[in-house]
C-alpha cells in the first residue's frame, strides 16, 4: 500500500509536468496546426535561466520571473521570426521548422550557459513528509500546486479574457476568426508566449527535482507529446490528463515491472489505446464531408 | 535543366553518372567515406519517402528499421554464426515482417495518432536494444564483424562507396518504377484523397500496408550498410533523434522528389562536418539552417528550385 | 428491372436524424434524380449508398445483391462509381493520372511486375494512359491530360471527377451536383455529357441544385425534404407536386422553384 501510494506520488509529479508540456503543446497546435517540437526547450530553458540567473547574485523568486519574461519572449521570437515568416507552408514543413528552432535553442544555451547538469534549491526545504509509509518531496507538493495554478490561470485566461476568447475562437475556426476581425497572426503569436511561459514555469517548478541541462528538452516533448496525443490531439483536458496518466504509468512500471521498460510499457499503452480509439481519449470523432 | 527534372529514368542516369565519376574528383579517403554515407543515408530516405512523401503517411519510427537492419549484421554472425551478407538479408527480411505485422493496426491511424504509434513502435525497439546488454552491448555497442564476400572482407572506404552507391542507384530505379505505375499512383492517389481512391476501388489498407514494408525493408538496408562501414554498431543507430533526422532531410530534400530524398540526406551528412570548424556552434547552426532552408524553399529544397526554374528566373 | 433499390435507410448523427426511412428505387439505364432543399440529406444520402457511411437500418440492393454494410472498394468491383460535391480530386497528380487511377481495377496489380519495371507494365501504361485520354475527351477535357490537376478551374475539375469515374467502367455512376459553380454554357456541356453516358449504357443518379438541368435530362426525379422522402415521378408531376412547391418556397429553395417552372 505504502508502495502504490509512492509510486502515485512521484508519477502525479513526473505526470505533472508532462501535463504542462501537453497543454503547451496543445495551445499551440489549436491556434496553428503547429505541433511545436520545442517546447520542451521552453521547460529547460526555464530551468536554466533561473539557475543562471541566480548565479548571477538575483534571489530565486526575481530569478524565476527574469526566465519567464525571457522563455516568453523566446516564444514570441520563436513564432516571428520562423513560424510566421513560412506562413502557409504545410503543417510538415512547419512541424520540421520547430524542429530545427529545437536544435537552435539546445545549441545556443550550450554555447551561452553550458552543457553541464544544474539544480536549484527545493522552495520549501527536502523534509519529506510520511504519508500513510510513502515519503512525499515538499517540491513535489509545490509542483502539484503550482502546476494546479497554472491550470487555473489558463482556464481563467480561456473563459474569462477578450484574448482567451480569440484565442479559441481562432483555435475553432481560423478563417472565421479572421473575419471578425481577430488578428489571427496576434493571435497565434500569443499562443506560443503562452505555450512559452507555461513550459517555463514548468522547468523551474521540476528543476529541484530532477535536475536540468541543455539536452533536457527532447524527453520532455517526445514525453508531452505523447500526453497530448494520448488524451486526443487538440483537447485541453485531454494533455492534462495524458500527461498524468503517462506519467503514473511510467512510474507504476518502473516500480512494479523496470524501470529500464518503463517508457516501452507507457507506449504499449498508448499504442493499446490508439487501436481501439483512434482519436486518443478525449478526441472528438469526425465526419469527414465530402 | 527543366526535362532533367521531370523525367525520372535521365534522374536516375545522371545519378548513375555522378556515382560513377565522383570517385575521380574526391580528394581524399575521408571525403569518399562521407559521400558513401550521404549514399547510405539517401538509401533510408528515399525508402521514408516513399511512405510520406508517396503514400503520405508519416512515421517518427523508422530508426527502428534502421537499427533492426544494423543490429542483425552485429548479432547474425556472433551469436546464429551466419556470414555477414545473409545477416543482412535477415535484418531486412525482419524488418520487413515486423512491418508487415504492426502496419496493419498501426496504420489505421492517420496525422499525428500515426505519427505518435510509429514513435511508440521506434521507441520499444530502441528500448530491447540498449536494454538487452549482455546481448548487444547495451549503450557500449559491439563490434560488427567485416563484410566477407567471394572470400575477401570489405572493409576499405572505396569499396563501401561502391556498394552503397550502386544500391543507391538501384533503390532510386526501384522507387521510379514504382511511382510510374500502378502501384505508384495508388500511394499518390492516398496522399491526395483516401475517400476518393477507396471509392475507385483502390484496397487503401492494402496499399498503405505495401508503402510501409518498401520503406522498412530501404531503410534496414541502410542501417545494416552504415554500420558495416563503421565496423561499429551502438543504440544510436535505434534512437529517436535518427527517426527525426530522416525526416527533416526527407522535407529538407523535399517529400516525394527522389533527387531530393538525397539532396537532403547529403546536406544534413555533409554540413555537420564542415560545421565541425565552428566547434561549439554545430548544433546552433545546423538549426538555423534547417529553418532558414524551409522558410525560403517550404515545399523542400529540389521541389522549391524545380518550380522556380519552370517559372523563369525572377 | 431496378439496378439499385434502397428500402427504409436510416442514419443519424449525434441525435439529428439526417436521413429518416428513406426507399426508392433506380431503374436500369435511367437518369435518376434526388433533389431538395439544402440540407434535406441529398449527399448523406449518397455517402451511405456509396459505401462511405454506414446506414443505421434499411438495405441497399445494387444489381440483385444484398450490399448494405459493403465497403467503398466492393462496390466499386460491382459497378458503382461516384463524384463528388466537395472535390476529392487527387491535386498532385496530372489529370490524366487522375483518370488512370480509376482504371485501378482493370488493371494488373502484380507489385513485382512494378517494382521491376516489366514491359508488360509499360504496355498497360500506355493502354490506360489512352483510355484516360478518350474519357478527358468524352466530357470535353481533351489537351489538359499533362497539366497538373491542381492547376485546374473548378468547373474542369468537377468533369474530371466524371471522367475518373466513368474510368472504372460503372453499371451505375452517382453524381454530387455536377454542375455546381458552372457557368450556363459549362452546365449545357454537363448536361450534354451525362446524356452521352447516359446512351452508352450507364445508369445515372444525380444530386443537383439547378432545377433546369434536372428537369430536362432526368426520367424520374426524387424529391427529398429534412431527411424524408416528400415525392417522386417525372419532371412535371414533381414540378407541380404542391408539396415540393411548399417546400421550396417556405424554405431557401424560392429561386429555385421560380426557375424549375419555367
Amino acid at each position: 500500500m505504502a508502495e502504490l501510494l509512492q509510486f502515485t506520488f512521484s508519477g502525479l509529479t513526473v505526470g505533472a509536468i508532462y501535463a504542462l508540456v501537453a497543454l503547451g503543446f496543445t495551445l499551440i497546435y489549436n491556434a496553428s496546426d503547429v505541433a511545436n517540437f520545442a517546447q520542451g526547450e521552453f521547460v529547460m530553458l526555464g530551468g536554466m535561466v533561473t539557475v543562471f540567473a541566480m548565479a548571477a547574485g538575483l534571489p530565486i523568486g526575481f530569478a524565476a520571473l527574469v526566465a519567464i519574461v525571457f522563455v516568453a519572449l523566446v516564444g514570441l521570437l520563436l513564432h516571428r521570426l520562423a513560424i510566421e515568416p513560412a506562413r502557409g507552408a504545410s503543417s510538415v514543413t512547419l512541424i520540421i521548422i520547430t524542429i530545427g528552432a529545437s536544435i537552435f535553442l539546445r545549441g545556443m544555451t550550450a554555447i551561452l550557459l553550458d552543457k553541464n547538469f544544474h539544480n536549484l534549491p527545493p522552495f520549501f526545504g527536502s523534509e519529506p513528509f510520511v504519508i500513510g509509509g510513502a515519503t512525499l518531496l515538499p517540491q513535489s507538493l509545490v509542483v502539484l500546486v503550482g502546476v494546479a495554478l497554472v491550470l487555473l490561470a489558463v482556464w481563467l485566461f480561456m473563459s474569462r479574457t477578450l484574448l482567451g476568447k480569440s484565442l479559441l475562437a481562432t483555435a475553432a475556426n481560423r478563417t472565421a476568426a479572421q473575419l471578425t476581425g481577430i488578428n489571427t497572426s496576434a493571435v497565434i503569436g500569443m499562443a506560443f508566449v503562452i505555450s512559452a511561459m507555461i513550459g517555463a514555469v514548468g522547468g523551474i517548478l521540476v528543476t529541484p527535482i530532477t535536475l536540468t541541462y541543455y539536452d533536457a528538452g527532447t524527453m520532455l516533448a517526445l514525453k508531452g507529446f505523447a500526453g497530448a496525443v494520448l488524451g486526443g490531439m487538440g483537447n485541453p483536458i485531454g494533455a492534462v490528463v495524458g500527461g498524468l496518466v503517462l506519467g503514473l504509468l511510467e512510474q507504476f512500471s518502473a516500480g512494479y515491472l523496470s524501470s529500464q521498460y518503463k517508457d516501452a510499457v507507457a507506449f504499449i499503452v498508448i499504442l493499446l489505446v490508439l487501436f481501439t480509439m483512434p482519436q486518443g481519449l478525449f478526441g472528438a470523432k469526425t465526419v469527414e464531408r465530402v | 535543366m527543366r526535362r532533367c527534372l521531370n523525367s525520372p529514368f535521365l534522374l536516375i542516369l545522371a545519378l548513375g553518372a555522378v556515382v560513377a565519376l565522383l570517385p575521380l574528383i574526391l580528394p581524399s579517403n575521408f571525403y569518399v567515406r562521407v559521400v558513401a554515407i550521404v549514399y547510405i543515408n539517401a538509401l533510408a530516405v528515399l525508402g521514408l519517402n516513399l511512405l510520406m512523401g508517396f503514400a503520405g503517411q508519416v512515421s517518427l519510427g523508422h530508426a527502428g528499421f534502421f537499427g533492426i537492419g544494423a543490429y542483425a549484421v552485429a548479432l547474425g554472425p556472433v551469436y546464429l554464426g551466419l556470414p555477414g551478407w545473409a545477416s543482412l538479408i535477415g535484418g531486412t527480411a525482419l524488418s520487413g515482417l515486423l512491418a508487415f505485422v504492426v502496419g496493419r493496426p498501426i496504420l489505421r491511424l492517420s496525422g499525428y495518432y500515426l505519427a505518435i504509434a510509429t514513435l511508440g513502435m521506434g521507441v520499444l525497439i530502441s528500448m530491447v536494444v540498449s536494454n538487452e546488454a549482455n546481448i548487444t552491448g547495451g549503450p557500449n555497442g559491439m563490434e560488427v564483424p567485416r563484410l566477407v564476400l567471394f572470400g575477401s572482407r570489405i572493409t576499405g572506404s572505396l569499396t563501401w562507396y561502391w556498394i552503397s552507391g550502386i544500391t543507391l542507384v538501384i533503390g532510386a530505379l526501384i522507387v521510379v518504377n514504382l511511382i510510374e505505375s500502378p502501384t505508384g499512383r495508388a500511394f499518390r492517389a492516398i496522399h491526395d484523397s483516401e475517400i476518393a481512391a477507396r471509392v475507385l476501388g483502390v484496397d487503401v489498407a492494402r496499399y498503405k500496408l505495401l508503402a510501409f514494408v518498401l520503406s522498412a525493408v530501404f531503410t534496414s538496408i541502410a542501417g545494416s550498410y552504415l554500420v558495416l562501414l563503421d565496423g561499429f554498431v551502438t543504440p544510436n543507430t535505434t534512437s529517436f533523434l535518427l527517426s527525426i533526422e530522416l525526416v527533416v532531410m526527407a522535407v529538407l530534400g523535399g517529400l516525394g522528389s527522389i533527387l531530393g530524398s538525397i539532396v537532403g540526406a547529403a546536406i544534413l551528412v555533409i554540413l555537420p562536418q564542415f560545421l565541425t570548424v565552428f566547434h561549439d556552434y554545430e548544433h546552433a547552426v545546423l538549426g538555423a539552417i534547417i529553418i532558414v532552408f524551409l522558410i525560403f524553399l517550404p515545399s523542400g529544397i529540389v521541389p522549391a528550385l524545380a518550380s522556380l526554374i519552370r517559372r523563369g528566373p525572377a | 428491372m431496378s439496378i439499385l433499390t434502397v428500402e427504409n435507410l436510416r442514419i443519424a448523427f449525434g441525435g439529428v436524424i439526417a436521413i429518416d426511412g428513406v426507399s426508392f428505387s433506380v431503374r436500369r439505364n435511367e437518369i435518376f434524380a434526388l433533389i431538395g432543399p439544402n440540407g434535406a440529406g441529398k449527399t448523406t444520402l449518397f455517402n451511405m449508398i456509396s459505401g462511405l457511411y454506414v446506414p443505421q437500418s434499411g438495405r441497399i440492393v445494387l444489381d440483385g445483391e444484398d450490399v448494405t454494410n459493403f465497403t467503398p472498394q466492393e462496390l466499386a468491383r460491382r459497378g458503382m462509381s461516384r463524384t463528388f460535391q466537395n472535390l476529392q480530386v487527387f491535386f498532385r497528380m496530372s489529370a490524366a493520372e487522375n483518370v488512370m487511377v480509376g482504371r485501378h481495377l482493370h488493371e494488373n496489380r502484380n507489385v513485382f511486375a512494378h517494382l521491376l519495371a516489366l514491359p508488360s507494365v509499360h504496355a498497360q501504361n500506355r493502354t490506360t494512359r489512352a483510355r484516360a485520354e478518350e474519357l478527358l475527351a468524352l466530357v470535353g477535357l481533351e489537351g489538359v491530360a499533362d497539366r497538373a490537376a491542381s492547376s485546374l478551374p473548378y468547373g474542369a475539375l468537377k468533369r474530371l471527377e466524371i471522367a475518373r469515374a466513368l474510368a472504372t467502367e460503372p453499371k451505375i455512376l452517382l453524381l454530387d451536383e455536377p454542375a455546381a459553380g458552372c457557368n450556363p454554357v459549362e452546365t449545357e456541356e454537363i448536361d450534354a455529357v451525362i446524356k452521352t453516358i447516359a446512351a452508352q449504357g450507364v445508369t445515372v443518379v444525380l444530386v443537383e441544385h439547378d432545377m433546369r438541368l434536372v428537369m430536362r435530362i432526368s426520367n424520374r426525379i426524387h424529391v427529398l425534404d429534412r431527411g424524408r422522402t416528400l415525392a417522386e415521378g417525372g419532371a412535371a408531376e414533381v414540378r407541380s407536386n404542391p408539396a415540393v412547391v411548399t417546400a421550396y418556397l417556405g424554405g431557401l429553395g424560392e429561386q429555385e422553384a421560380a426557375r424549375a417552372r419555367d
